[in-house]
């Protein structure tokens, strides 16, 4: 179930569309906050509150890439080592998060502190090597920066 | 050449509503009110404004278009999922110039008899997503949006719709899915967008640079507009340059700049005096260029004389520590993950030439393996429902044409040079 919080902003979000259907993106977003995975129950809840069926929310909920369908870690880290991020080192940060974190792209570290998704492509192509941790970016990264900023997250 | 689309930007309070208008912001969007929309239309046509998401489609052709259907309402959707690698154009400006955007749009919405807008933010821009939203209520509240903009009576409403993580959402018809709440899958045109686009009303998609370009244009208007830059799709550009340059980041300059004074003069050259190798000059989709080919006008018209296109202007250098098939091969890796599944020729086709070049990057190429390469990007080519397909075939067909060698050399030897 969505906590009323949720429910009023799924309400505002409605109104944003002229049907239901169209807002099954950012309620499928919310959902994910709520239930910090869409898990069947997240796609039950969503499903009801729009009236769209559940094999289309799923349908629709698996073609995209941020929409998580697994328990993640605490922290998303986000690491793109698309061509201009890879000429520039990323691999070699893929390399360093499974030697020094144990992170795996696609897995979680056994405490749950991070998981690790490849990007394709972040739009810092101009400061790369970059990712996003959850929300924020991080540019122009190196080993050692990437160590230093993933301390910040606990 | 002043700055239009990145003007204010080092202030850093730029995207805040009061800093914009003191700045000259806001005083178009009345002007254009006071004008007949087909008069605002007339300007973008005399301007020569070309869509820069990547096409270079004519805007006012596809605004009359949209004006010419007789159904209501009408919406304008600007195309902010920005997601071809090598591009980071858009992102200034939707993080740090907003309210241009905003003006830009409810302009172009007053021209178009479009009440309703929405900006397809892609899921990878969190900051701006807080931005715009905060921009937008701003907007509203100084009546800028709303129900009577200006005190006119014109209505335009506009939000935010938050992409989840999908490049194909860039195509416009894909884009018009995800924002039905459906998967990003091209539709077949005709019918076009701007007779049945999104909630299958008249719909004109355009890119964040290209709305972003109408508050200036209607201040100075559209002749004076139309002498910046090349004569034949006029106006600033947004170069974005990123790889081994010794100043890569984002350059505001005239439409049509020379790809070389962009790499040598504005980015001060290839990193730590190394040798060029190769450049794509507009984002991974477009053909790649070698060092001899880079002396060419960056734009719609003459990029194609020189085998490529302006494309997104995103420009990627490479030197010559980079390994071109390693390259090909994470491009095409890219184009396989983001296939949407819908057409056969693009879903297999991705993938077959991912696993080729897999292979002959890691030593275990076959003899013949390059033609087997050149004959599935034919089969690719040209046989799609949108051009993701011809972008990944079009990435081989010119890797190999201009580095046949390399490739060669990778299958005869078993090992990669360059990287190991």
């Amino acid at each position: 179930m969505f906590s009323e919080n949720a429910k009023k902003e799924l309400e505002e979000i409605r109104l944003k569309y002229p049907n239901a259907r169209a807002a099954l993106l950012p309620a499928l977003y919310v959902a994910q906050r709520e239930f910090g995975w869409l898990s069947p129950d997240a796609y039950e809840t969503v499903s009801d509150l729009l009236g769209v069926p559940k094999a289309i929310a799923r349908g629709v909920g698996t073609f995209y890439a941020m929409y998580k369908h697994k328990p993640a870690g605490r922290n998303m880290v986000q690491l793109c080592t698309n061509v201009s991020c890879m000429i520039l080192g990323a691999e070699r940060l893929v390399d360093f998060l499974k030697g020094k974190y144990g992170l795996e792209p696609g897995g979680t570290t056994q405490d749950g502190r991070f998981s690790l998704v490849i990007m394709e492509c972040i739009g810092a192509c101009g400061t790369a090597p970059a990712m996003l941790v959850n929300d924020d970016f991080y540019e122009d990264l190196t080993e050692k920066r990437i160590e230093e900023i993933l301390e910040r997250y606990k | 050449m002043e700055k239009v689309l990145l003007k204010n930007i080092e202030n850093p309070n730029s995207a805040d509503i009061g800093e914009y208008m003191k700045a000259g912001g806001y005083r178009s969007l009345p002007k254009a009110i006071g004008m007949v929309p087909k008069d605002v239309i007339e300007e973008v046509k005399k301007a020569g404004l070309r869509g820069r998401g990547g096409a270079g489609f004519p805007v006012a052709m596809k605004w009359t278009f949209a004006s010419a259907d007789p159904k209501f309402p009408k919406y304008l959707l600007c195309n902010a999922d920005e997601g071809e690698p090598g591009t980071f154009k858009d992102r200034p400006i939707l993080e740090k110039n907003p309210h241009l955007l905003i003006e830009g749009m409810a302009i172009s919405g007053f021209a178009l008899s479009a009440e309703y807008g929405y900006i397809y933010l892609r899921g990878e821009y969190p900051a701006a997503k807080h931005i715009l939203e905060k921009a937008i209520k701003q907007a509203y509240e100084k009546g800028f949006l709303g129900d009577n903009i200006a005190g006119k009576g014109v209505k335009f409403h506009l939000a935010v719709h938050q992409g989840a993580g999908a490049y194909i959402c860039g195509e416009e018809t894909a884009l018009i899915e995800s924002l039905e709440g459906d998967k990003g899958q091209p539709r077949i045109k005709p019918p076009f967008p701007v007779n049945v686009g999104v909630f299958a009303r008249p719909t004109v998609v355009n890119n964040v640079e290209t709305l972003s370009n109408l508050p200036y244009l209607i201040e100075v208007g559209g002749e004076a507009y139309a002498k910046i830059g090349s004569p034949e799709c006029p106006g600033p550009k947004i170069y974005c340059v990123s790889g081994h340059v010794e100043r890569p980041g984002v350059y505001e300059l005239p439409m049509g700049t020379n790809l070389k004074d962009i790499i040598y003069t504005h980015c001060g050259g290839i990193k730590g005096g190394r040798k060029l190798k190769a450049v794509i000059p507009g984002g991974i989709s477009t053909p790649v260029l070698p060092p001899d080919k880079i002396d060419c006008l960056m734009d719609f018209v003459n990029m194609p004389k020189h085998g490529s296109m302006l494309g997104s202007g995103a420009v990627i250098v490479m030197d010559d520590t980079v390994c071109l098939v390693k390259v090909c091969y994470r491009a095409l890796k890219f184009f396989e993950h983001e296939s949407c599944g819908k057409c056969t020729p693009c879903r297999e086709g991705t993938g077959w030439l991912r696993k080729i070049l897999g292979r002959i990057e890691n030593g275990e190429g076959m003899e013949g393996d390059v033609d087997l390469l050149l004959s599935i990007s034919g089969n690719v080519l040209g046989k799609t429902f949108c051009p993701l397909g011809d972008g990944a075939a079009s990435v081989v067909q010119n890797f190999i044409k201009h580095f046949r060698p390399e490739f060669e050399e990778h299958i005869r030897n078993k090992t990669c040079k360059v990287s190991g």
